[in-house]
């Protein structure tokens, strides 16, 4: 499957990505490259095969409904790059 | 001191031939005079580490000590520890101090073993040559021109330089095995939730699994018994008791029945590998083991299925990379999109940045089906082939790599000859079995590895029979020209 240089700006996009155009170009060829190996699946036979999500088919598991967390706030807050009062802070979002 | 292994130096510590401190000082000052050369460590915990030595040393003193209590190790970086920098290879970790410790640094630190410090590794662990750190390539011990494989190329290269007794290590299509073939050392994957993923920083969550890296497999086995077990924390953890892996090593393998993919030995296998790999489960057959010719018809599909799995669970993971709540976050945004966008581009590196785009096209609309589903799907069928090979053979045996150590840059500018150095280890992660590399041989005076597959939760067996091995062979006491 052949994959077009906007096909990258787009995906680019959609993974918060920036590229330039030149880095876009030699993208399109990396990434054509990968989907060329990739397409090999295409011939393999998997009618009726179960998509296979963990090796043991574990399902997830569920805990108790209780509490069993302390309150870690400011131990986590303390590696973001920015914040003020308990809250994490970003560009305005809303004028 | 530096070649003893972590069995003699344990013995020796109990037997007071020589402190922790010591032993700490010893590791440090061979990674301060001859790291500069390898670029194996990111980080050195200097004081910690002489801390740590001397509440181990009090800890033998009193005779509370365990197998573990004063040896020194290193961790990939990365395993969160917290308050010591975890930086994953990557900028966009530089300045990175977990609040937490991942499960396994925590179980190392119960036992009370000495952490020197934080080895170098792939961005994220995405390479096969350890080219891809933000903080420079690692240098094999082998020669200086030649890379040490990856993702746990720092973990491989401190080992083998003897600049640590062991080093944890992560596996997502063969980041232990490869590696530790190219180093000359001994690895092991787990399967797939014997080993937590708690504050181990997430690549393809389905795939990534925690494991041991050392020079013989009676150190790796040691490893793993602090390693293993299951963790609450993590949901794909598996609940399965954990038995005492040193226990079984002396086992006979009189009997042992070792499969031969007949797909792995083809004529575009190198005739040297071919050779040296077949010289080597001689050595085994010398031992009582019987040889099988098996078939995974499905193995030339783990490579393609791989790369549309690993980098569509990257895409998802490294989604949380956002600038907001912890990493790179750029300058001065001018709205939110900004701040997502630069954050993220200025904080990875190409190779990452290739894999989450896969991972995106793959998973956006319209190519689920064909791509991600398909591939699940294959995943399947790779693992039936292992369980179909598995009711005839006790372990599965072919080499970790397609050659030795090759040469910086060497690859070239195609991602895709990157990828194909996984050929025989990614088959084992789709399937979620363990598997393991010890030194097995040379071609023109470097190391290469055997790869040894086992059925699930089979690492007793897979450890017992890479220690025959050792007692018979000397391939694993080989040290690289100059280390001595």
């Amino acid at each position: 499957m052949s994959i077009q240089q906007s096909d990258v700006e787009k995906i680019a996009h959609l993974a918060r990505l920036e590229v330039s155009a030149e880095q876009a170009q030699r993208l399109t060829k990396d990434l054509s490259n990968i989907l060329d190996l990739v397409d090999q699946l295409q011939a393999a036979k998997t009618d009726g095969i179960a998509p296979m999500a963990h090796p043991m088919d574990a399902e997830q598991r569920l805990r108790a409904d209780t509490v069993t967390e302390t309150n870690q706030r400011d131990a986590l807050q303390s590696v973001a790059p920015a914040v003020e009062n308990g809250l994490y802070l970003v560009p305005k979002v809303i004028e | 001191m530096h070649n003893k292994t972590v069995a003699e130096l344990s013995k020796g510590l109990a037997q007071k031939e020589f402190s922790s401190e010591e032993l700490t000082s010893h590791f440090l000052n061979r990674i301060e005079t001859l790291d500069g050369r390898y670029n194996s460590f990111i980080t050195v915990c200097k004081e910690q580490a002489l801390a740590d030595a001397r509440a181990a040393d009090k800890k033998i003193q009193s005779g509370t000590a365990t197998a573990w209590t004063g040896i020194p190790f290193a961790h990939k970086d990365i395993f969160c520890t917290q308050g010591v920098t975890t930086t994953c290879g990557s900028k966009m970790l530089a300045n990175f101090r977990p609040p937490y410790d991942a499960t396994v640094a925590l179980k190392f630190k119960e036992q009370g073993a000495v952490c020197l410090g934080k080895t170098n590794m792939d961005e994220f662990a995405m390479g096969s040559s350890n080219e891809s750190s933000y903080f420079g390539k690692v240098v094999n011990p082998w020669g200086d021109n030649l890379v040490p494989g990856g993702s746990s190329g720092g973990s491989a290269s401190a080992v083998a330089a003897r600049l640590t007794p062991a080093a944890t290590a992560t596996d997502t299509g063969g980041s232990i095995r490869q590696p530790a073939a190219l180093c000359g050392i001994t690895g092991l994957k787990p399967t797939y939730g014997r080993v937590s993923r708690l504050g181990m920083i997430a690549f393809a969550s389905s795939l990534d699994q925690g494991g041991p890296m050392a020079r013989t497999a009676e150190d790796a086995a040691m490893m793993l018994n602090v390693m293993a077990g299951f963790d609450p924390k993590d949901s794909t953890s598996l609940d399965n008791p954990v038995p005492d892996y040193t226990a079984t090593l002396n086992q006979d393998i009189k009997g042992l029945r070792i499969g031969l993919p007949k797909e792995f030995f083809t004529s575009d296998l190198d005739s040297k590998m071919a050779g040296a790999i077949r010289a080597a489960i001689a050595e085994l057959e010398k031992r009582g083991a019987i040889l099988k010719e098996i078939s995974l018809p499905h193995s030339a599909l783990s490579v393609p299925a791989y790369y549309v799995i690993a980098p569509a669970e990257c895409s998802a993971n490294l989604s949380r990379f956002d600038g907001v709540r912890y990493g790179h976050r750029c300058d001065d945004p001018k709205d939110l999109m900004d701040l997502y966008m630069r954050s993220r581009s200025e904080g990875f590196g190409e190779e990452v940045k290739r894999r989450i785009l896969i991972g995106t096209y793959a998973l956006s609309a319209g190519y689920y089906d064909a791509y991600y589903r398909k591939a699940q799907q294959v995943r399947r069928l790779i693992k039936n082939d292992f369980t179909e090979a598995f009711a005839d053979v006790d372990v599965i045996a072919s080499p970790t790599s397609p050659s030795p150590a090759f040469g910086f840059g060497s690859k070239g500018d195609d991602p895709v000859k990157m990828y194909l150095e996984d050929i025989f280890t990614i088959s084992t992660n789709l399937a979620g079995l363990p598997g393991m590399s010890i030194p097995a041989g040379e071609i023109d005076g470097l190391p290469i590895g055997l790869q040894l597959i086992g059925n699930y939760f089979d690492e007793g067996r897979l450890l017992n029979v890479a220690h025959q091995f050792q007692t018979v062979t000397d391939w694993h006491t080989k040290a690289p020209k100059g280390i001595s």
